[in-house]
C-alpha cells in the first residue's frame, strides 16, 4: 500500500493540520507516512499545501510531483495541482469560488460542495474533517475508525467534546462521494 | 641588624596572597590590575572557595589574568565574558564564578551580554577596570574615554560630535532588576584599595549567596596609555575621571 | 523515559533526542526554520525532570559563548540556529575548536546570502565543511536525510564531540527540520554525575579539588607552541578521517549514471531514480553522511564504472568540489544540478537534468 497525496488550500482552511491527522492515523495502522508542508513561492499569496505519503514501504522523497490523490480548495490550488495528479489518479476540488474547473479526463475528478456541507453542520471549523470524509469515501488510506483514535490522541483534553462534531463531519464527507 | 633578624612573625606588613601564582606580570608598573589581582586572590582564599571558583578571562590588558591567581579559568572571546558565566553558572549553581573585564570587553564589544546578564540576574561578579583607555591595543579610545582626552583613535582629543559621549556603563547596570550591588570603587591609595576589597568581597559573597548580578567597577589608571609617570596619573584620576565616575554604592540590596 | 514511536518534526525530534541523550544545556535564539528546537525544549521543561538547563540567550553571539562555556566545563551541551544565526556563531566555534572541546552546533540551513529566505536550502555546505570560522580547523559535520537520522545524530553527533575533544556540526536543511515522520526516540539516559564529568572530562574547569588548576584557552603568543598545537589538532583530524566516514550507498551496482546528493535531497534522488528506472536508466546514489570527512574513497568507487556523475544540491554547486577531488578523472563528465534561494528540486527535475546532461546532451 502506498498512497501519495498533496492537499492545498488557503491558510486558515486546516490544511496542514488535516494532513496531520492523516499522517499520525498512518502511524496508528503502523505505516511509514511523511507530512511535508508547502515550502518554495507556492507558499506566497496565502496559500497552504502539504504532501502527505503513507506507505507500508519506507519512503523515499518527502517532496513529489505527481500525486494518486489531490485535494484542491481553491481556484489557484486547482491550476497549480490539476497536472500533478498522476494519469488514473483521483482529484477532488471544493467547488467553492471555483470558476474554472477542471478539464483534465485521464483522471477522476470529483467535484465536492465541503463548504456548503460544512455550513450545514453548522460550525465552519469542521470544514477539513468534511474535506477528509470525502478523501477517505474515495480512497482507503486510514480505516475511519483509525481517525476517531487519532483526533482522541492528537486533540487536547479540553477539546474531546468537539470529536463528536468531527466524526459527523467525516460522515457527511463520505456521503458526498456516495455514489 | 642582620636581615634574619628583621624576617620575624611580628614584623611582617605584607604578604604575597597564596592564590597569586609565581608568573611573572605582565603589567606595567603603575597599573591597578595587579592590585586587583591581588585583592582577588586574597579573598577567595579567605572565603575559602579556591576548589570551586571558576573565573573567566577578558581580551584586553587582563587577557592572561588566568595565569596569575591559582583557580581554574575560562578564557572567553573578546565581550563575551557574562554569557560565559552565565553558563557555567547555570551548569555549576554552586560554583563561585566571576568575570574579570575592562573597558572595552565590558562596555563596548560585550555591552550586550554585560546587560544582559545582569538583567536575568545570573549570580555571578563581575569586576570591571575602568581606566578609559585600551591598554593592549595601543592606547585607542575606549567608551569611557572622557571628552577632551587623547588617545592613538582621538589624537586630537575626544569630541562628542565625532565620538559621543563617555558610557556610564555601571549607572545604566544599576538600574536592571537583576543587579543587586553595583558599586565603583578605585585602589589608588591604601584606604581605597581596603574599600575596594570589601566590595569585592561582598559581589563574591552575593554571587555564592544567590542574591544576583554584582557588578565592581574600578575605575583605574593606565599610565603607559596615558603618557603620565604613576604618581601623576593617580592625581589626573582624581581630577578629571572622579567626576564622570564619581566613587561609591549604585545600588545595594 | 522508556524508548517510544511518535510522529513529529525534525526539529522538535532534536530537542526530544537531546532530553534522552541526557544533555545538560541547551543555549539558543530563535531563527525560522528551527525555532522549534527551542520551543520543544520549553514546553518540555526538562529541568523539571532531568536537571537539563534550557536558556534562551540574547543572541546567538551569546548562546555559542555559552555552549563554549559549558564544553570548557566538561558539560553535555548544544546549540541550534540557522544559517545567518550560524554566521554570527563563527567565532564561537573557532574558539571551541581552539581549545579542543567537545560540542554540538545544529544548522538549519536555509535560503542565502544575506538574510535571504527562510525556505530550505544546503548553501552552507563550504562553512560547515571547509572552516567556516578562523584557523585551521575541522567540525564533524553530519548531515540527516530524515527525521530519524535527525534524532540519531544527535547522540551521535555527541559521541564523536566528546571521543575526539572537537566540536561537531548537525548541518540539515529546511526539509528536513520541517517534515513530520516517525521517528523511533531512544530511552532515556541519565545526566552524567559531577564525579563522572569530573572522571571523563579531567581538562574541564570543575573547580581545582584534588589537581592543579585547569584553564581553558585558545591563546598562545609563542608561535612556536602555537605550531606544536595545530600540529596535534591535525593528527586529530587525520584520525577522524580514518575512522569515522559514513555514507549510503544505493543501487549502486551495475549503475551507469551515479547521483551524489546529501541531507533531504538525496531523498528526492531516491524517486528519481526510481523514475529513471520505469524509463530503463540505471543510476545509483551515494549520499555522504558525514560531510566532513567527506567518503572521497566510497565516491571514487561508485564512479569508477559510471557513464556521468551528477551532484545534485540546493546550491550552486559546493559538495561537488569534493566530489571532483574524490573521482579525479579528467575524462569523467561530473555535473552539478541545484536551485537556489530557497527553491526546493523535485525528482522529474533531477531525472530531466540527468537525461539532459549524459543521455541527450544536444537537446
Amino acid at each position: 500500500m502506498k498512497a501519495e497525496i498533496i492537499i492545498a488550500g488557503f491558510g486558515g482552511q486546516g490544511v496542514l493540520s488535516l494532513g496531520k491527522i492523516l499522517a499520525y492515523s498512518g502511524l496508528l495502522e503502523d505505516k511509514e507516512v511523511t507530512w511535508m508542508p508547502a515550502y518554495g513561492p507556492e507558499q506566497r499569496g496565502g496559500t497552504a499545501n502539504v504532501t502527505v505519503i503513507l506507505s507500508d514501504e519506507p519512503i523515499s522523497s518527502p517532496i513529489l510531483n505527481a500525486f494518486d490523490m489531490v485535494v484542491v480548495l481553491n481556484q489557484q490550488s486547482l491550476d497549480k495541482f490539476e497536472s500533478k495528479v498522476k494519469p488514473g489518479g483521483i482529484l477532488v476540488y471544493d467547488n467553492y469560488g471555483i470558476h474554472t474547473p477542471p478539464t483534465r479526463t485521464d483522471i477522476k475528478v470529483h467535484k465536492i460542495e465541503a463548504m456548503e456541507a460544512t455550513m450545514e453542520l453548522g460550525s465552519s471549523k469542521a470544514f477539513n474533517m468534511v474535506v477528509l470524509g470525502a478523501m477517505l469515501g474515495l480512497m482507503p488510506i486510514v480505516k475511519k475508525e483509525t481517525i476517531g483514535k487519532t483526533l482522541k490522541k492528537t486533540l487536547p483534553e479540553r477539546h474531546h467534546h468537539l470529536i463528536p462534531l468531527n466524526e459527523q463531519a467525516i460522515e457527511k464527507g463520505m456521503s458526498l462521494v456516495a455514489d | 641588624m642582620e636581615i634574619n633578624e628583621i624576617i620575624k612573625a611580628e614584623n611582617k606588613v605584607m604578604a604575597r596572597p597564596r592564590l597569586l601564582t609565581d608568573a611573572h606580570m605582565h603589567y606595567c608598573p603603575g597599573c591597578s590590575h595587579g592590585v586587583v589581582h591581588k585583592l582577588i586572590a586574597e579573598i577567595i582564599d579567605e572565603l575559602g572557595q579556591e576548589d570551586n571558583t571558576v573565573g573567566v578571562a577578558p581580551v584586553g590588558c587582563a587577557v592572561f589574568a588566568y595565569k596569575y591567581i591559582d583557580v581554574d579559568w575560562v578564557e572567553a572571546a573578546h565581550g563575551r565574558a557574562p554569557a560565559v558565566a552565565t553558563a557555567i553558572h547555570r551548569l555549576n549553581p554552586e560554583k563561585l564564578v566571576f568575570t574579570y573585564q575592562g573597558d572595552g570587553d565590558f562596555a563596548a564589544i560585550g555591552t550586550c551580554e554585560s546587560i544582559h546578564a545582569a538583567n536575568r540576574g545570573e549570580n555571578i561578579a563581575i569586576i570591571f577596570i575602568n581606566n578609559a583607555i585600551y591598554g593592549m591595543t595601543g592606547g585607542q579610545m575606549a567608551p569611557t574615554t572622557l571628552i577632551g582626552m587623547k588617545t592613538a583613535t582621538t589624537p586630537y582629543g575626544r569630541r562628542v560630535d565625532l565620538n559621543g559621549y563617555p558610557l556610564v556603563i555601571s549607572d545604566l547596570v544599576a538600574k536592571l532588576d537583576g543587579a543587586c550591588y553595583v558599586t565603583r570603587q578605585s585602589v589608588h591609595t591604601p584606604a581605597a584599595v581596603r574599600k575596594a576589597k570589601a566590595a569585592i568581597k561582598k559581589a563574591f559573597q552575593n554571587a555564592l549567596a544567590k542574591k544576583g548580578t554584582s557588578l565592581v567597577e574600578i575605575v583605574s589608571t593606565c599610565n603607559s596609555g596615558w603618557k603620565k609617570s604613576p604618581a601623576e596619573s593617580n592625581k589626573w584620576m582624581e581630577e578629571n575621571m572622579f567626576v564622570k565616575y564619581p566613587l561609591g554604592d549604585l545600588k545595594d540590596i | 523515559m522508556s524508548e517510544e514511536v511518535r510522529l513529529m518534526k525534525g526539529n522538535e525530534a532534536l530537542a526530544h533526542a537531546a532530553i534522552r541523550y541526557g544533555c545538560d544545556g541547551y543555549f539558543g535564539y530563535p531563527i525560522t526554520p528551527q525555532s522549534e528546537v527551542l520551543e520543544t525544549l520549553e514546553s518540555e521543561m526538562p529541568w523539571e525532570t532531568t536537571g537539563m538547563v534550557v536558556l534562551q540567550a540574547e543572541s546567538e553571539v551569546a548562546s555559542i559563548n555559552m555552549v563554549y562555556a559549558g564544553a570548557a566545563a566538561g558539560k553535555c551541551v548544544f546549540t541550534s540556529s540557522s544559517s545567518p544565526g550560524i554566521s554570527l556563531m563563527q567565532e564561537g566555534i573557532s574558539f571551541i575548536a581552539g581549545c579542543q572541546l567537545p560540542a554540538l552546533i545544529i544548522n538549519v540551513m536555509r535560503g542565502g546570502p544575506g538574510l535571504g529566505t527562510i525556505q530550505p536550502s544546503q548553501a552552507d555546505y563550504f562553512q560547515a565543511t571547509k572552516g567556516g570560522g578562523h584557523g585551521d580547523y575541522h567540525l564533524i559535520v553530519l548531515a540527516p536525510s530524515s527525521v530519524q537520522e535527525m534524532c540519531d545524530f544527535v547522540g551521535l553527533g555527541w559521541d564523536l564531540a566528546f571521543k575526539y575533544r572537537t566540536p561537531a556540526m548537525i548541518l540539515a536543511d529546511g526539509i528536513v527540520g520541517q517534515m513530520m515522520e516517525k521517528v523511533v526516540l531512544p530511552p532515556q539516559r541519565p545526566r552524567r554525575t559531577d564525579e563522572e564529568v569530573r572522571k571523563q572530562c579531567p581538562w574541564a574547569v570543575t573547580g581545582k579539588k584534588n589537581r592543579e588548576r585547569n584553564v581553558i584557552t585558545s591563546l598562545e603568543l609563542d608561535s612556536a607552541e602555537m605550531e606544536i598545537l595545530n600540529e596535534k589538532f591535525q593528527e586529530t583530524y587525520r584520525e577522524i578521517e580514518k575512522n569515522e566516514v559514513r555514507y549510503e550507498a544505493y543501487n549502486i551496482d551495475n549503475c551507469d549514471y551515479l547521483l551524489v546528493a546529501f541531507g533531504s535531497i538525496a531523498r528526492i534522488c531516491k524517486k528519481a531514480i526510481e523514475l529513471a528506472a520505469e524509463q530503463g536508466i540505471k543510476v545509483g546514489l551515494i549520499r555522504p553522511i558525514t560531510l566532513w570527512p567527506f567518503p572521497y574513497e566510497a565516491v571514487a568507487a561508485a564512479a569508477s564504472n559510471v557513464k556521468g556523475v551528477l551532484v545534485v544540491e540546493l546550491n550552486a554547486g559546493q559538495m561537488i568540489e569534493d566530489v571532483r577531488q574524490a573521482i579525479n578523472d579528467k575524462a569523467m563528465p561530473i555535473r552539478h544540478y541545484g536551485r537556489l534561494g530557497g527553491i526546493v528540486l523535485t525528482p522529474d527535475e533531477i531525472l530531466d537534468s540527468l537525461k539532459n546532461n549524459f543521455l541527450n546532451p544536444e537537446a
